[in-house]
C-alpha cells in the first residue's frame, strides 16, 4: 500500500521538530523502508496504523522510536575506502610527529550509527600505532540513538554486515565468532568510548580534537542546522586538526570558517585562522 | 546464477564451471582469466582444492581468487586464505557487498 501524503507529512514534521532533519517530498520511499518494520512490530499493521497510534500516544515513546528509525544512517566498514587509506598513510604519520611530545591523539567520530566507522578507525589506529608503543588515543564514538551506541559497545555484527567493506584479513585479525555474529575483539572494543550526542542541539563541553569524522550526516540537515553544527565543530577542532565529511558533503556555501585541504585522494577541512 | 549476472551487468566476460575440475579445464582452454569466484562446496573438486591447484600454476599468478561460500567458521576462512584466496565473501551476500570487495581488490567493477 503506497504511503498516504498525510502520513508522510506527519512523519516529516515529527522528524523535523525532534531531530532537525528535513525529509523533502520524494523521500517517501525512505519513510516506507524505515518504518514498515516498526509498523509490523508496534501495531502489526501498516504505516498508516502506526501514524494513527503515534497521534494518540502522549508518552512520546513511540515518537522516539520513529525518530530513531528515521535517523539511523546506513553505514559500512571502510566506507569510500580512501579516507582511511589517507588516515593511515598521510594523517596519522603527520600527527605522530606533531603530537610526539604529548604522546596522545584525540579523535571524534560523530553520528557513528552502529559503529562500523569508529571500528574502522580503531583498526587503522591499531595497525599504525603498533610501531609507536606508548602513544595513546582517545577515540570517541557518538550518536543520538542509544540503541546504536549499545551496538557500538557490543561491537557485534552479522555476516551481512561484515561482508560489506571489511577486508577478510581484518575480520580474521580483529573479530571472533560469537554465535552467528562476528564480535570485535576486546582490545579493539576497549579503544572506543561512546557518548550520546545530538548534533542538532548545543554540544557538550568536550575536546579539543585532532581529528573529527562526521561523514554522511550533514546531508540530512537543513542549511541552518548545518551551519550551527559546523560552527560548533570548528571550535572543538585543534588549529592543525582535520574534519572529514562524507563524499557528498562540504562546508562551502554553508560555513565560511573552513579551509578545504587536499590530502592525497581525500579532502579534509581545517578551521580557518581568525574565525 | 546470481554471480554471473552481477558481473555480466558490469561488462565482464564470464565463464561458468560446475566444479573445480571444470574450472581448471576452462582455465586451460580459455583466454587469460583475471578473477575466479569460487564456492567451497562442489562435487569432484571442491573450491579449496581448486584454489590450491591454481596457486601452484605460475601461468595464473596474476589471477584474483575469491571464495564465495556459506562456510563461515573462523578456521575455514583461515584455511582458504592460507591456500591462496585473496578475499572471502559469506553467503548470503548483496551485490553491493561483492562488488565492494572486488573494488577493494582493484578490479574494475564500476564502484
Amino acid at each position: 500500500m503506497p504511503l498516504a501524503q498525510s502520513d508522510f507529512t506527519f512523519i516529516s514534521d515529527l522528524v523535523r521538530k525532534q531531530a532537525a532533519i528535513v525529509l523533502e517530498p520524494g523521500k517517501e520511499y525512505l519513510v516506507e523502508s524505515r518504518l514498515a518494520p516498526l509498523a509490523r512490530t508496534e501495531v502489526q499493521g501498516s504505516i498508516s496504523d502506526l501514524v494513527a497510534k503515534l497521534q494518540a500516544d502522549r508518552s512520546g515513546k513511540l515518537a522516539s522510536k520513529v525518530v530513531d528509525a528515521m535517523t539511523t544512517n546506513e553505514t559500512l566498514f571502510f566506507r569510500d575506502g580512501h579516507p582511511f587509506e589517507t588516515l593511515r598513510t598521510i594523517v596519522l604519520p603527520q600527527f605522530l610527529k606533531a603530537r610526539a611530545a604529548e604522546g596522545r591523539l584525540s579523535i571524534w567520530c560523530g553520528a557513528s550509527s552502529s559503529g562500523q566507522e569508529p571500528y574502522t578507525i580503531a583498526m587503522v589506529l591499531k595497525e599504525v600505532l603498533a610501531t609507536h608503543p606508548g602513544f595513546g588515543v582517545d577515540l570517541l564514538a557518538s550518536d543520538v540513538n542509544e540503541e546504536m551506541l549499545e551496538r557500538t559497545r557490543l561491537g557485534s555484527y552479522s555476516q551481512l554486515e561484515v561482508n560489506r567493506g571489511l577486508p577478510i584479513a581484518s575480520l580474521m585479525q580483529h573479530f571472533e565468532r560469537a554465535g552467528t555474529q562476528w564480535q570485535a575483539k576486546a582490545d579493539l572494543r576497549a579503544m572506543i568510548r561512546t557518548q550520546n550526542i545530538n548534533l542538532a542541539t548545543p554540544l557538550p563541553v568536550m575536546g579539543p580534537f585532532d581529528l573529527i569524522f562526521m561523514r554522511n550526516v550533514l546531508i540530512y540537515f537543513d542549511n541552518e542546522t548545518k551551519l550551527k553544527i559546523l560552527t560548533q565543530v570548528r571550535r572543538l577542532l585543534r588549529p592543525d586538526g582535520y574534519l572529514f565529511l562524507g563524499g557528498a558533503e562540504t562546508t562551502l556555501n554553508i560555513d565560511p570558517g573552513w579551509d578545504r585541504v587536499s590530502l592525497g585522494p581525500s579532502t579534509a577541512y581545517q578551521a580557518k585562522k581568525g574565525f | 546464477m546470481v554471480l554471473v549476472r552481477i558481473l555480466r551487468d558490469k561488462g565482464w566476460d564470464v565463464v561458468e564451471a560446475g566444479d573445480g575440475q571444470e574450472g581448471l579445464d576452462a582455465l586451460a582452454n580459455g583466454p587469460a582469466t583475471q578473477l575466479a569466484l569460487v564456492d567451497w562446496n562442489m562435487p569432484v573438486m571442491n573450491g579449496l582444492e581448486f584454489i590450491r591447484a591454481v596457486r601452484k600454476d605460475p601461468t595464473h599468478a596474476d589471477m584474483t581468487l575469491v571464495m564465495v561460500t556459506t562456510e563461515s567458521e573462523h578456521s575455514q576462512v583461515v584455511r582458504a586464505l592460507a591456500a591462496g584466496a585473496h578475499e572471502y565473501v559469506f553467503k548470503p551476500f548483496t551485490p553491493e557487498a561483492l562488488l565492494g570487495k572486488l573494488s577493494m581488490l582493484g578490479l574494475p567493477v564500476g564502484v
